[in-house]
C-alpha cells in the first residue's frame, strides 16, 4: 500500500452516492438497518477502496449492515443493479443478513458474535496455505457484548494472526440503548482488545481516509484491533442516535427529507 | 474408539495437507498426541472455548482448509450449537463435529458431560449428516472415509464416538459404506438394529435369542443421517420382530424414525424400541451400570423382552 494514496475527496463522493442509494432501496421494503449501514459507510469504503488487494478476504461481521457492503459490491461490479433492485424480494439473492455463496459474500452472518471467530480461521488458514493473504472484518460495537467474540479475541492473538484487521463500528447503539448508558463498563472498548494481546488504534470512522491510515501504519506481528468512533444514522439528521432507524425503512416523506439533506460527510 | 479415529486421521493427514485438526482443551491422548508432533501446525488448541473452535474450523473450511473439531460431546454440540448450526450448516462447510463420550460414557461426570440428546440435536440441523460407529475397526473405517476425497463433496457431519476399550463388533461385518445399513450377521427371524458401542448389548441378546431357536440379523446403523431408509424398509419387511437399540433420548433418534418407517410401509412385524430415560438420572457408575439405571442393560432389554 503506498501511504497517502487514497482519495479522501473520492471517498467522500463515493459514500454519499452510497446513501443516496440506500435511501433509494429503502423505498422497496419496510425494514432496512439503514442506521447501522450508515454508521459503517466509510468504514466499509476504507476497507473495499483503501486496504483490499485482490487475494484478500472481508467479513461483514454486522450482517445487519449488508445493505452497505451491497451498494459497494454493485458500484464494484460485483452485484448488479438488478441483483440490488431486487433486494428482499422472491426473485432477488440478497436477503437483509449476508449469506455465503453469493458473489463477494465470504460469510453468512447476521447472527452477531459469528464473524470474529470465522475471521480468525481464514486468517489462520491463509497462513498455514503460506499466502500474503489478510482478512478484513467489520463489527459492530453491539456484537462486542457477545462473549463468542472475546473468544475469538483471545484466540487471535493467540495465534499471533498479524494478518487479521478487526475494524470495530463503535457507533454507541445497540438495538434498544445507548451502550454508554446502558452498559458504562463496555467502554473503553480500545483498552479492552489491548488487553486481550491486539494491537490498537482508534480513529473517526467516518472519515476513511484515517481508517486507511490506521491500518497502514500497524507494527503488525500481532491482529489489529480499530475502534472507529462513528454515529448510528450518520448522514441523515432525523436518523441520528435515534434507535427506531436500527430497523425502520423512512416512509415517502421522511425519504424526501432525509435525501434533501443528504451532503458529503467531511473527513 | 478415540484412539482408531486419531490414527486413522493421523494417516489422512500425513497425505493431505488440508486437514486440520481443532481441540478445545482435550487431552491429546496416544494416537493423537503424535498427529499433534507431527504436524504442529495443523494441531490447533482453543482452550475452554468452543465457540471459537468452530468459528475457527468454519473460516478455515471457507478458505479451502479441511478442519475437524474434536472434544467431549456437550462441549463439541451444545455448548457450540448455535455456530455448529449457523456456521457450519447453513454455509453447508466440510467440517467434521467429533464428538467423544456419546450417550453417558462418562458415567461418573453427571448429566453435565452426557450427550443423551446428541443425535436428536444433529439430525435436527439442514445439511449436517450423522454417523456413529459401534467399534473401533468401524470407527476406524468411519474416520478414514471422513478424511477422504468423497466425503469433502458434502458439508457438515457429526461423528459421535465412544470413549476407549470398545470390543470388536464387526469382525466378521459387510464392508462400512457411508449412509447404508451393515448387517454384522444376517439371519431370517429377528433383526437387533442400534448404533455405537452399545450395540455390543444387541450382539449379546443375539445370543439369547438364538439360543431360544431363532435366526437374528444384527445391524450396524452407524449413519443416522442420511438414514438408510431403502434398508431399513428392507429390514422391516423381512424380519418378524425388530429389536432397536440407542444410547440416546427416546425422542428424535432411531427408534421413532423406525416407527414412522414402519407405519409407512405397514409393517406387520413386531418393534421394540429401547432408548435413554428422558431424564437426568443423578446415578454415578460404570457405564455399564448407568446403562442399567436407564434400562439399557442387555440383562435389562432381555427382561423387558421376556428372554431373561
Amino acid at each position: 500500500m503506498i501511504p497517502n494514496a487514497f482519495d479522501a475527496a473520492a471517498s467522500r463522493r463515493r459514500c454519499l452516492g452510497y446513501r443516496r442509494r440506500i435511501l433509494e432501496i429503502s423505498q422497496q421494503v419496510t425494514a432496512l438497518h439503514v442506521a447501522p449501514a450508515f454508521s459503517c459507510l466509510e468504514i466499509l469504503d476504507a476497507v473495499y477502496r483503501g486496504l483490499m488487494r485482490p487475494q484478500d478476504v472481508f467479513v461483514l461481521s454486522k450482517g445487519h449492515g449488508s445493505v452497505a457492503q451491497y451498494v459497494i459490491l454493485e458500484d464494484l461490479g460485483v452485484l448488479a443493479r438488478a441483483d440490488l433492485d431486487a433486494y428482499c424480494t422472491k426473485t432477488g439473492r440478497l436477503g437483509a443478513h449476508p449469506d455465503y455463496g453469493v458473489s463477494g459474500i465470504s460469510a453468512s452472518t447476521g447472527s452477531l458474535g459469528h464473524g470474529m471467530g470465522m475471521a480468525a480461521g481464514m486468517a489462520l488458514a491463509e497462513r498455514l496455505k503460506g499466502t500474503d493473504a489478510r482478512v478484513y472484518a467489520v463489527l459492530s460495537d453491539g456484537e462486542c457484548q457477545e462473549g463468542s467474540t472475546w473468544e475469538a479475541m483471545l484466540m487471535a492473538a493467540n495465534l499471533a494472526l498479524g494478518n487479521l484487521v478487526a475494524l470495530v463500528d463503535v457507533n454507541d447503539f445497540s438495538g434498544l440503548d445507548r451502550m454508554s448508558e446502558a452498559h458504562p463498563a463496555f467502554h473503553p472498548l480500545p483498552d479492552k482488545a489491548r488487553a486481550f494481546g491486539w494491537e490498537t488504534a482508534e480513529v473517526n470512522g467516518h472519515d476513511a481516509g484515517a481508517v486507511v491510515a490506521a491500518v497502514d501504519a500497524r507494527k503488525g506481528g500481532r491482529p489489529l484491533f480499530v475502534a472507529c468512533r462513528t454515529v448510528k444514522g450518520k448522514g441523515v439528521a432525523f436518523m441520528e442516535n435515534v434507535p427506531i432507524w436500527h430497523y425502520r425503512s423512512p416512509n415517502k416523506d421522511e425519504y424526501a427529507t432525509a435525501l434533501a439533506g443528504l451532503v458529503e460527510i467531511g473527513g | 474408539m478415540r484412539n482408531s479415529f486419531a490414527e486413522a486421521f493421523h494417516e489422512a493427514a500425513a497425505r493431505d495437507p488440508r486437514l486440520v485438526m481443532v481441540v478445545a482443551d482435550i487431552s491429546p491422548a496416544g494416537a493423537m498426541d503424535r498427529f499433534r508432533k507431527a504436524f504442529p501446525q495443523r494441531f490447533v488448541n482453543t482452550g475452554v472455548a468452543e465457540q471459537v473452535m468452530v468459528g475457527l474450523a468454519a473460516g478455515m473450511a471457507a478458505r479451502g482448509l479441511r478442519p475437524f473439531v474434536y472434544t467431549i460431546a456437550t462441549f463439541a454440540l451444545f455448548r457450540p450449537y448455535e455456530f455448529v448450526r449457523d456456521d457450519l450448516c447453513y454455509q453447508n462447510l466440510p467440517v467434521t463435529v467429533v464428538g467423544i463420550g456419546g450417550g453417558v460414557t462418562y458415567s461418573t461426570l453427571g448429566g453435565t458431560h452426557h450427550a443423551q440428546e446428541d443425535v436428536a440435536l444433529a439430525t435436527s440441523l439442514p445439511n449436517m449428516a450423522v454417523i456413529a460407529p459401534c467399534d473401533p475397526a468401524e470407527t476406524r473405517a468411519a474416520a478414514a472415509y471422513l478424511a477422504s476425497e468423497a466425503r469433502f463433496a458434502h458439508g457438515p457431519v457429526y461423528l459421535r464416538l465412544g470413549k476407549a476399550g470398545e470390543p470388536a463388533l464387526t469382525a466378521a461385518a459387510e464392508p462400512f459404506a457411508f449412509g447404508k445399513l451393515r448387517y454384522l450377521q444376517r439371519g431370517t427371524d429377528v433383526c437387533i438394529v442400534g448404533y455405537g458401542p452399545i450395540l455390543k448389548n444387541g450382539v449379546d441378546l443375539a445370543r439369547r435369542f438364538e439360543k431360544a431357536g431363532k435366526s437374528v440379523s444384527v445391524v450396524s446403523c452407524h449413519t443416522l443421517k442420511p438414514l438408510d431408509e431403502i434398508g431399513l424398509r428392507g429390514l422391516l419387511a423381512s424380519h418378524a420382530h425388530v429389536v432397536a437399540i440407542e444410547e440416546m433420548s427416546p425422542h428424535g433418534g432411531l427408534g421413532p424414525r423406525l416407527k414412522a418407517l414402519a407405519f409407512d410401509v405397514r409393517a406387520a412385524c413386531r418393534l421394540d424400541t429401547f432408548a435413554l430415560q428422558d431424564s437426568f438420572l443423578h446415578v454415578y457408575g460404570s457405564h455399564a451400570e448407568l446403562l442399567d439405571a436407564h434400562g439399557l442393560s442387555e440383562t435389562a432389554i432381555a427382561r423387558r423382552l421376556g428372554l431373561a
